[in-house]
């Protein structure tokens, strides 16, 4: 299982929590189950987002590999000037 | 592992675009002409707010020299979800949401038969109320800009039409428990203007849509496969039937990453068979493209006597113009980023008001999350009587440090920053009557993306390296020097072009600070790659396994004496028999780049301020900034620079103004002051260099970082001259001088 922090205004699509445990490998899968266990999360993960991984961002790495101990967060999809 | 020691990388060689751009050669935007081109122009709303009843294009279209006119029924709204709005804002629907919103276009044999036909379309407005400051249109009664938007994130749920479209929060920790263990805290509310980016070249293109279907855009932007998407999508066409071709261009800084002018090139061009010019006036620019928000903000943050910060909040207002999308979220998420914080808390609201759709301006957000925050901290600082960098050192956020955003810091340089700061002269220098030293901190993400980058080696041993994102900031010569420093041959021989859509793969927008991490690390896998086919080419001549052939100084060579004993290949010699040997060598590297790591600065400027007109003079300003690793160091410090020098102008005196009917009053750079060189003290910059482990040389993105701290560091320094702490940017004279009068300070 991999525990993946939301950032603050996703906590009411799921269910209340900042802090969910999914099971995943990869990037892709951490948002297909994310969105499966918590449909309300789908309109913000296809509008885009992007994802920390042990204090690095990707934003279209669907199979940027997970550990069971890596730090996640799920954040805002970045954009620059 | 990352390469430590260069032989080209970290010189300074002269910019492969330099004489182009001295000698004139150089094409931009409005460059280029077509045989049987049109000219277009727009007609934009003069009303703030206005529902369009009706659009009667009927006699612009029978005055002759008029070849094509489209309107809102040209446009179908596309399917896609992120080109609904974009279609809104290049051609009005229902209804005109800001001055300048285009409203109808026309394409005829001149610029003054279209300026006629102009005159000749009769659009009958509806005028509406209308709002353009973000704490007003946040108010209940304000005027709703559009029906059915109901605020996301908003608890309990929102059951009004609201112009609040988001709300973003982020942090960790409790700032309730925080701000109880403070001795000391300070609440202040801030206030910033819009502001453009103020590129010195307008947008422009010329679209050629041919009755094949097939269509060619040359346009000025910073992004041509963005455009190329962006129009394909909105006028319903295969992207593969439309080629873009990028300007050299004049300036961009987040303004040139969406589209404007080019769809309705295109619609014109399709309508009337024949290529079409569009070129936006300055006016229409400043009225019409993609400013910055304007800002409303408060914040709270509590310290110990000893000078530790024990909670931080932010609410954070920006209003985007008349689409959602503001920055704000990020402007949440990197405020407090450089520092160590047990308790943080920020919440962004993300407004629509009555102006042109906000678009990026170099770390979109961060500059007016900064001005706020690191004021505050500015106060706080001199309020226990510590010095501000030794303020900011001991709170500072270091390798390990868990974010305001979230996740946990690599290796990161703002601590560096910070010491050399304390260290340099710049710091120690006495100031005069009248003077103040202001500093503050700044952060920004990167990030890389796609990319894909093309290097051929030419039969004579020199070598193009073939990219797709525009050079808003020397990345060319960065390429080169990457290119050369892999291949060993001199920077010289080596050159950079920009590729059109129909001959690279997908690029993603020059933003985000990425061309140099991103393409920088494509180009050197392609050039990696080059070097692994000539290494083959020299084992199939000398007839070793290739194994056996290592590549040094630019040469192929047995890898030891059981190699064999041959005379080493040059590039060139590999090159001139390539035809022989195999073919064309070339290198290819086609990836979504990742890795990349964020970025610290620190500024340090000394201000000195009239106190009988309230006029700042910029004395003295030093940038502090983490580079990674410096490629051209010349282009780095350039970056830099440009940073301040537009920190400068946006803290000073630049302003988006507007009058009571909504309209803007000042589309020009004659009552837009953006600043010049006598505005301008030399900008001293010292790069410090702390590798980002992602990238082969350890770059990280540098052009967007240091916008981040300018508006907050020439507030410290202008709160110190003035007496008074400032909260209203920008800062001109009359807001000085009504602030120190306020106050008891300054002229009676």
């Amino acid at each position: 299982m991999v525990k993946v922090v939301l950032w603050g205004s996703l906590k009411k699509a799921a269910g209340g929590q900042t802090e969910v445990e999914v099971e995943a490998k990869n990037v892709r899968e951490v948002l297909d189950r994310l969105k499966e266990t918590y449909p309300k999360l789908s309109a913000d993960i296809d509008r885009g987002v992007s994802v920390s991984i042990d204090g690095v961002i990707f934003r279209d790495a669907w199979f940027a590999p997970i550990k069971p101990e890596s730090e996640v967060y799920l954040l805002p999809r970045l954009a620059g000037g | 592992m990352i390469k430590t020691k260069f032989k080209l990388v970290g010189t300074r060689p002269l910019r492969p675009d330099g004489v182009d751009k001295v000698t004139g050669r150089a094409r931009f935007g409005a460059d280029i002409s077509a045989p049987g081109m049109l000219h277009a122009l727009i007609l934009r709303s003069p009303h703030a707010h206005a529902r369009i009843k009706s659009i009667d294009t009927s006699r612009a279209e029978k005055l002759p020299g008029v070849k094509a006119v489209v309107t809102r029924d040209d446009f179908k709204l596309p399917e896609r979800e992120d080109l609904v709005d974009i279609c809104r804002n290049v051609m009005a629907r229902e209804k005109a949401l800001y001055d300048g919103h285009a409203v109808a276009a026309v394409a005829a044999v001149s610029k003054t038969v279209a300026r006629e036909a102009l005159k000749r379309i009769q659009v009958e407005y509806q005028v509406l109320p209308h709002v353009t400051d973000v704490d007003a249109a946040m108010k209940p009664r304000a005027p709703i800009l559009h029906k059915g938007m109901r605020t996301i994130g908003a608890e309990p749920a929102a059951k009004k039409d609201s112009n609040v479209a988001q709300i973003h929060t982020f942090g960790h920790g409790d700032v309730v428990k925080g701000f109880a263990k403070a001795d000391i805290i300070i609440e202040r509310s801030f206030k910033t203007e819009a502001t453009h980016q103020g590129y010195i070249e307008p947008h422009a293109c010329l679209a050629t849509y041919g009755a094949d279907d097939r269509a060619d855009l040359w346009c000025c932007t910073q992004g041509h496969y963005m455009v190329r998407n962006a129009c394909a999508g909105l006028l319903g066409m295969e992207v593969s039937h439309l080629r873009v071709t990028a300007s050299e261009i004049g300036g961009g800084f987040g303004g040139k990453t969406t589209v404007f002018i080019e769809p309705v090139a295109l619609a014109l061009s399709r309508k009337a068979g024949k290529p079409v010019k569009l070129v936006m006036s300055r006016d229409e620019v400043f009225r019409a493209s993609g400013p910055t928000s304007s800002s409303s903000t408060d914040v709270k943050i509590g310290i110990t006597k000893k000078g530790k910060i024990t909670a931080a909040q932010a609410i954070l207002r920006y209003q985007g113009g008349a689409f959602p999308g503001s920055p704000v979220q990020f402007g949440a998420m990197t405020g407090f980023a450089p520092y160590d914080l047990e308790n943080v808390h920020t919440v962004g609201y993300d407004v629509v008001a009555n102006r042109p759709k906000q678009a990026a301006y170099r770390a979109p957000g961060a500059p007016l999350a900064a001005f706020a925050i690191e004021s505050v901290i500015d106060e706080l600082a001199h309020k226990i009587g510590m010095d501000p960098l030794e303020f900011r050192l001991k709170n500072a956020a270091r390798e390990g440090t868990k974010s305001s955003y979230g996740p946990t810091f690599g290796p990161i340089g703002l601590e560096a920053t910070l010491k050399e700061s304390k260290k340099h002269p710049h710091h120690l220098a006495p100031l005069g009557p009248n003077q103040g030293r202001g500093v503050a901190c700044g952060f920004w993400f990167n990030f890389g993306g796609q990319t894909s980058v093309s290097l051929n080696i030419g039969e004579d041993g020199t070598v193009s390296v073939v990219e797709g994102n525009p050079d808003i900031g020397g990345s060319r010569a960065s390429m080169c020097l990457m290119a050369a420093e892999e291949l060993g041959v001199p920077y010289e021989k080596v050159r950079t072009v920009i590729a059109d859509t129909a001959s690279l793969g997908y690029n993603e927008v020059t933003d985000g600070s990425r061309v140099t991490f991103a393409v920088g690390m494509a180009t050197i896998k392609a050039a990696r790659q080059a070097i692994a086919i000539m290494c083959e080419r020299a084992a199939k001549i000398w007839d070793i396994p290739a194994e056996a052939v290592v590549w040094e100084d630019g040469c192929a060579k047995p890898a030891g004496s059981n190699a064999g004993n041959f005379k080493p290949m040059t590039l060139a010699e590999i090159a001139g028999s390539a035809g022989s040997t195999g073919g064309p060598i070339s290198g290819h590297s086609e990836a979504t780049a990742d890795g990349a790591g964020v970025s610290f600065a620190t500024h340090m400027v000394d201000v000195e301020v009239d106190p009988d007109t309230g006029k700042v003079t910029v004395l003295r300003y030093t940038v502090f900034q983490d580079a990674g690793k410096a490629i051209h160091p010349a282009y780095v410090e350039g970056q830099f620079q440009g940073g301040a020098a537009q920190g400068v102008g946006w803290a000073i005196n630049e302003e988006y103004i507007y009058g009571e009917d909504g309209r803007l009053q000042n589309p020009g750079f004659l009552d837009y002051r953006i600043p010049v060189a006598s505005d301008l003290p030399m900008i001293d910059t010292v790069i410090l260099e702390i590798p980002n482990p992602g990238h082969p040389y350890g770059v990280r993105g540098v052009g967007e970082t240091s916008i981040v701290p300018p508006l907050a560091a020439i507030a410290n320094a202008v709160s110190e001259a003035a007496g008074v702490r400032l909260t209203h940017l920008p800062m001109s004279p009359p807001r000085v001088l009504k602030a120190m009068m306020e106050n008891g300070k300054g002229a009676a």
